[in-house]
């Protein structure tokens, strides 16, 4: 610690930070505009000089920049020191000088860093009279609106692009007062996370397109505190909503998960929550009809919540027996809800069996191999990394952030060996150069982690189980062997092993999305010869699909085929489906065969699925913006997501409940009971009480009642606008604002919204003078740290308990068959997800489908990209145009995640898939052969 | 005008050891020449009797400051580079980017004797454990480039470049990277950028070059007049150097002077470190037929305008910074009477406000506002208040201010001509009293 004097004041601060760190973490404004609290100091903008004394005689003193200036023990400084400040206000001036003066219709416009920042140092005269340089645009796709006029130059966005995301498609070009950022031509940007310009920007330069085309001033949205649905990360967001709308999605800072950066399909992904065809009435579906015209489109008829809950309860009753399918994209509350109506041994956890048994299987292997999960923070503090199976950016691509944060804090140590400050971006970059971090990525496809990788390796998915016990048996020779291994393979699982061991927190990384147990095992294998071989401070990430997968596997449960077996048989005969479609997870004759066989089917979702246009009465329910309820991340955390807003205050026909309410209802309507009022608390408590891995959500959210001086906390900003006109279409008379009674949260300005008091449930960030998200510095420890209330969300996983031993099912080399081909779901960012592939944006975004080959496979047998492939298997064949892929194995062929075809292609149990391969359609004659 | 207007029978090895080769004809002095007149002799010795450390030490007892203009002494340079057996060799980088406004010594130096530019790197190369040489030479120098290739061709298949420099198992070579036309690659920290592919912005310090410069390596950066002087230093010795200068200036050896302007000879003469601005002009024959000379600015675009009263100084770097000038590059542009103050000071502040690399806020936005401020007063169109703005602009590029020395260099001509010419400027404010500008220069032109 030092001890620095500002303006007359002492403060204790950090000696390793530099100066505007540490006055921001103080609670002091200082503007700045090029440093970033997770990109560290450049020193470009100049915005943040401080006048700095050698000691406390000196009255002269000179500027420095503070976030290039180091923080010294018993330093004097001055903010408020008159020359700073005119400085500070020359700098303002300068950034002006060609800043357009359209902020009344720049839609960045109230959470502007540069209008925050040009108010804080006062400067409101132009003196500038000459004409200002100006720019022209491009088109960056469906996400990013490009508005390059605004731009003040503070090389923000290609540092996050480049140095932080590893994009390559965002730079500076030109030179003085004519640097233009942008892509070399016109055209979608290429990264993964493009979505953070528009928050790193801190000015209209880059802007959410998706906003943009239902476009409302951040004052006048409504937002809550919120867990993105689209994917198993976990990370936080702020949805924004108006009129009943979805608007944007914006970062909400959680220091131990997401930090300031989202992906770009959890950002612009929320399309699906405003769609036009969403069910908004329950409906009631006749069963010989339905049958008959099998339109799944069809609507069917209306029906007012009473008539709509006893009519199911009549089907439920006649049906007698019934299971209930939860689903691992629903709440843990709702699931809940659902296994108390059906009872716990009629509770399937509405995924399919092979998948549960894997995710099962990771539960043990994150409880039992030693290694403990890490949060994305540690990810990015860990010093080796072995990625099997995973193409995270695909998968899980806010981790694949934090792993490329991983290799990029390996320049940060170098430079501090040297003294050079870890946050002296510039400087790092200078001193790390192309450093070699021990990344391995162990893929079936080349991926754009790849270049700051230590190795690759293309393969099948057995075969990289089996690099994978390779490396285990070269870390502790107690682990079984792997027979018939090549030269080229050993030596690199010796070169990984040696690696992992030099490290001090080595990170193995594995998951899903290949469906794959060996994978699994191998990953499991490595993580306990590293805690044999005393890496304690090791790690082990398992990536799960979905956002509650791992919740729905700690809830525990049957899987989708028992369900459907149960139906099939004749053993249940009424079923209830909580938002799944089961159509996406077995085959389509399957399904239909079991739901045929049930005599009531009743489905809650919010989505018109296959699934719902079975269901005999369908409920509204709520997606994550009308609902509340809690998650369980791929790390364990179990978040808390707030409902964003009222769908019946502004559409007064809605029907939308939480699944969690209908299934309330539903039981109490089933026991003939009269209802009583359910509260989310009463529901996370069932949860809590229901095993003791969920004891710690009895502390994870505040209950209903919290309140700050007497407040709710307020869901709107204070100044929001047009609250009593807003509904005067519909009557003149202004309703009370609807009451949430489950959560502390208000619909309304009225209310806490201030950052003093410490709290974890922050639904926006703004403080006094800071509208921009760079609000986020008033809430945190010290910038960039961790909220000061703690960051949100509780670790469920246990401590790790070391049991079981190395897994002796090591997988046979695949051999190359000449007839058949390996057949492998890659997995994919835009299109692989259920939900976010019904958001125009997202759809607009993603890759045609096609059949990946590799490319030597694919001149061979004469088929050239685009051409189109049938690939035919035991019994289904699907017809893709082909893709030459980047790196995928000879003899491997990759269908796209969640395509309709690889629905059509996969086995049953996800399981290891063979089929074959001809150019054309299916009757045509031509097979090929690898 | 890059010619040196001494003759041969002046230029003897022993006052002019940068220039005593040339020919009166500008031919270049090739290999075998340079040989037989003692080339590379200081490579044989110091290869024999130096060790790196010993090299060093001798350079920094020359008191060898940096031609380039910041006058920073190379052998203090050399001994704050990372070097040691345990240590990675990295790089010695000659900064032959020369696009100083007004300066054209290096390029005579590399167009007529490239061999003492490469002996002078090997010896750098040697004294800071160096595995590789590159010659960042300014894209325009089309002669020099194919005359340092040529002498580099010739150098490696005589000995003195390449795996094993003359039988003495050490391992130096020099390779040569063409510029592609920014002012700022003049910067030792954007000239690695530059060389290393990435846009020519200057980088921050700490780490400095010699820690971790090009691709991460130590690496030295020096000016072409600075390695020609290395050769001579190890040859004679320190004394030696220091005693060229005799007692005109504490500063050892001898300078490339020169003169731009309106004068009747413009040139380039190598003469001792201290001589005076008088002098130099003399040798150029004074101001042309009917001219008077105003002011001068004594080393390049970058340093301020002096005025005739300053001439019996000593040109050499601490004298001229006691004027709040600089010596700079000590290529001397003189500016004569019929001249517009206002006109050249906006063709300077053009310059440089084009040349920004555009990193940081006050040079890339405030040197494009001064120069339209600067050509509202030219035209007559300047307002109340624009001089004071303008002095209050070139303060706020001070040093400290900006990220690196670019807008310091380009705000010392604009402090420096409204400091001593503010009645010219003050007759470009609309409505004021006084005649139009003399002689303006044509915008965007020189």
């Amino acid at each position: 610690m030092a001890t620095i004097h500002v303006d007359g004041q002492d403060y204790e601060v950090e000696q390793s930070d530099n100066l505007l760190h540490a006055c921001l973490s103080l609670g002091l404004d200082i503007p700045y505009f090029c440093w970033h609290p997770a990109m560290g100091s450049v020193g470009a903008c100049r915005q943040c000089a401080v006048k700095q004394y050698k000691d406390a005689d000196d009255d002269r003193g000179m500027l420095v920049m503070s976030c290039m200036a180091p923080v010294k023990d018993d330093a004097y400084i001055s903010i408020d020191d008159e020359e700073a400040k005119t400085f500070r206000q020359t700098v303002i001036e300068w950034l002006m000088v060609n800043h357009p003066h359209d902020c009344p219709v720049c839609e960045e416009g109230g959470h502007c860093h540069l209008q925050d920042m040009t108010v804080m140092t006062g400067h409101d005269r132009r003196r500038y009279r000459f004409r200002k340089r100006t720019h022209r645009n491009q088109n960056l796709g469906p996400f990013i609106a490009h508005e390059m006029n605004r731009c003040i130059t503070c090389y923000r966005c290609t540092r996050f692009y480049q140095d932080y995301a590893g994009g390559e498609d965002l730079g500076a070009f030109g030179a003085h007062d004519n640097i233009y950022f942008g892509r070399h031509q016109d055209g979608t940007l290429e990264s993964e996370f493009s979505g953070n310009l528009t928050e790193v920007c801190p000015t209209g330069v880059f802007t959410d397109q998706t906003h943009s085309d239902h476009y409302t001033r951040k004052w006048d949205l409504q937002f809550a505190p919120s867990v993105c649905h689209q994917c198993a990360s976990g990370c936080n967001i702020s949805p924004g909503e108006r009129y009943g709308d979805i608007r944007r999605i914006e970062n909400r800072y959680n220091g131990d998960v997401n930090g300031y950066f989202l992906c770009d399909r959890g950002r612009f992904g929320y399309g699906y929550v405003n769609r036009y065809d969403r069910p908004t009435r329950p409906e009631r579906r006749d069963r010989t009809q339905a049958s008959k015209t099998a339109t799944r489109e069809t609507a069917g008829t209306l029906l007012e919540i009473d008539e709509a809950l006893d009519r199911a309860a009549d089907g439920l009753r006649d049906a007698g027996d019934i299971i209930g399918i939860g689903s691992p994209r629903a709440s843990l509350e709702s699931n809940h809800r659902l296994r108390e109506l059906v009872g716990a041994g009629n509770f399937s956890t509405g995924i399919e069996a092979g998948e549960l048994t894997r995710l099962q299987r990771m539960a043990e292997l994150n409880r039992e191999t030693g290694l403990a999960t890490p949060s994305l923070r540690e990810i990015e503090h860990c010093d080796a990394i072995l990625v099997l199976g995973e193409d995270l950016l695909q998968s899980a691509a806010r981790v694949a952030l934090s792993v490329r944060q991983a290799v990029r804090a390996k320049g940060v140590a170098m430079s501090e060996a040297r003294d050079v400050p870890g946050w002296n971006a510039e400087a790092v970059k200078t001193i790390a150069q192309d450093a070699g971090y021990p990344l391995y990525l162990a893929t079936p496809e080349a991926s754009k982690l790849d270049a700051i990788s230590a190795g690759t390796w293309r393969a099948a998915p057995e075969e990289i189980a089996r690099l994978g016990f390779a490396v285990a048996h070269a870390l502790d020779p107690t682990a079984p062997g792997v027979d018939a291994l090549d030269d080229a393979t050993a030596a690199l699982a010796e070169r990984i092993a040696d690696d992992l061991l030099a490290a001090e927190r080595p990170l193995v990384i594995a998951g899903e999305s290949l469906g794959s147990m060996a994978i699994l095992e191998a990953a499991g294998s490595v993580a306990r010869a590293l805690h044999r071989r005393q890496k304690t401070q090791g790690a082990l990430t398992l990536i799960r699909r979905e956002a509650n997968s791992v919740g729905l596997e700690m809830l525990g449960g049957e899987s989708l085929d028992w369900a459907l077996e149960r139906l099939e048989s004749g053993a249940a005969k009424g079923v209830v489906i909580l938002e799944n479609d089961l159509y996406v997870r077995l085959p389509a004759e399957r399904v239909d065969r079991a739901l045929t066989r049930a005599s009531s089917v009743v489905v809650l979702d919010h989505q018109r699925t296959p699934t719902w246009a079975r269901a005999d009465i369908g409920l509204p329910a709520g997606t994550f913006a009308e609902s509340d309820g809690t998650l369980v991340s791929l790390e364990g955390r179990a978040q808390r997501f707030y409902q964003v807003f009222d769908p019946s205050y502004l559409r007064p026909d809605t029907r939308i409940r939480e699944s969690w309410r209908w299934l309330h209802a539903l039981a109490a309507t089933l026991a003939r009971q009269p209802m009583e009022t359910v509260l989310l608390d009463d529901l996370t408590e069932a949860v809590a009480q229901s095993a003791p891995v969920f004891a710690p959500l009895a502390q994870n959210a505040p209950e209903a009642l919290f309140r700050i001086h007497g407040l709710k906390l307020a869901r709107e900003p204070h100044r929001y606008s047009g609250r009593t006109a807003m509904r005067a279409n519909l009557d003149v008379n202004e309703p009370r604002a609807p009451v949430d009674l489950d959560t502390p949260f208000a619909f309304s300005m009225e209310g806490y919204s201030g950052y003093r008091e410490p709290r974890r449930e922050v639904a926006f960030a703004w403080a006094p003078g800071w509208n921009s998200p760079q609000a986020w510095n008033k809430f945190q420890d010290e910038v960039g740290g961790h909220l000061r209330a703690g960051d949100p969300g509780v670790r469920l996983f246990p401590a790790p308990v070391v049991s079981g031993d190395y897994c002796e099912a090591i997988p046979a080399a695949v051999a190359t068959r000449d007839d058949r081909w390996r057949v492998i779901e890659l997995p994919r960012l835009f299109g692989g997800d259920e939900m976010s592939r019904r958001a125009a944006p997202i759809q607009a975004r993603m890759a045609p489908e096609a059949l990946a080959l590799n490319a030597d496979d694919a001149e061979r047998l004469g088929i050239e990209a685009g051409m189109p492939v049938t690939l035919t298997l035991d019994d289904a064949a699907v017809t893709l145009p082909a893709r030459l892929g980047t790196g995928l194995p000879c003899g491997v062929i990759g269908l796209p995640a969640g395509s309709a075809a690889s629905l059509a292609a996969r086995p049953a149990d996800r399981g290891e898939c063979w089929g074959r391969v001809s150019i054309g359609e299916p009757d045509s004659t031509g097979e090929a052969r690898p | 005008m890059s010619r040196i207007l001494q003759s041969a029978s002046e230029r003897q090895p022993e006052t002019h050891p940068l220039t005593w080769r040339l020919h009166d004809d500008e031919s270049p002095v090739l290999l075998q020449e340079y040989r037989d007149k003692g080339g590379f002799e200081a490579v044989t010795k110091a290869l024999a009797e130096h060790t790196y450390e010993s090299l060093t030490e001798e350079v920094k007892t020359a008191n060898l400051r940096g031609r380039g203009g910041a006058g920073f002494s190379a052998g203090m340079k050399w001994s704050l580079t990372v070097k040691g057996e345990d240590k990675p060799r990295g790089y010695i980088v000659c900064n032959a980017d020369e696009m100083e406004p007004g300066t054209f010594k290096d390029r005579l130096l590399m167009e007529q004797q490239p061999h003492l530019l490469i002996e002078g790197m090997i010896l750098a190369g040697f004294a800071n454990r160096a595995k590789q040489g590159y010659i960042f030479l300014r894209g325009e120098y089309h002669l020099a480039a194919a005359r340092i290739q040529q002498a580099l061709a010739d150098a490696r298949a005589d000995g003195w470049l390449g795996g094993d420099v003359r039988g003495s198992g050490w391992d130096f070579d020099i390779a040569l990277h063409t510029g592609a036309g920014r002012y700022i690659c003049g910067e030792e920290t954007a000239l690695i950028n530059s060389l290393e592919g990435k846009r020519a912005n200057p980088r921050s310090k700490p780490p400095f070059p010699g820690q971790s410069g090009a691709w991460g390596l130590p690496t030295v950066v020096n000016n072409v007049e600075t390695l020609c002087n290395v050769p001579s230093i190890v040859s004679h010795g320190a004394d030696w150097f220091q005693a060229l200068s005799g007692n005109l200036s504490d500063d050892g050896g001898t300078k490339l002077y020169g003169v731009s302007g309106k004068v009747k000879h413009p040139g380039l003469w190598e003469l001792p470190m201290g001589t005076t601005g008088r002098e130099i002009l003399e040798r150029a024959g004074g101001m042309r037929d009917g001219l008077t000379l105003k002011s001068w600015l004594p080393g390049g675009g970058s340093t301020g305008f002096l005025l005739p009263e300053h001439l019996d100084l000593a040109l050499d770097f601490d004298t001229i910074g006691n004027t709040g000038s600089r010596m700079g590059t000590g290529l001397l542009t003189v500016v004569a009477d019929t001249q517009s103050m206002v006109s050249l000071t906006r063709n300077l502040e053009e310059f440089f406000a084009r040349e920004s690399c555009g990193w940081c806020t006050p040079c890339r936005d405030g040197l494009p506002w001064s120069v339209k401020l600067l050509r509202a007063l030219e035209s007559g169109k300047g307002e109340a208040g624009d001089i004071a703005l303008l002095e209050q602009m070139a303060r706020d590029l001070g040093p400290g201010k900006t990220f690196c020395a670019h807008a310091p260099g380009a705000a010392m001509p604009l402090s420096s001509a409204i400091h001593y010419f503010r009645d010219e400027f003050e007759r470009g404010v609309a409505h004021s009293q006084g005649k139009a500008h003399a002689d303006p220069i044509p915008v965007g032109g020189v």
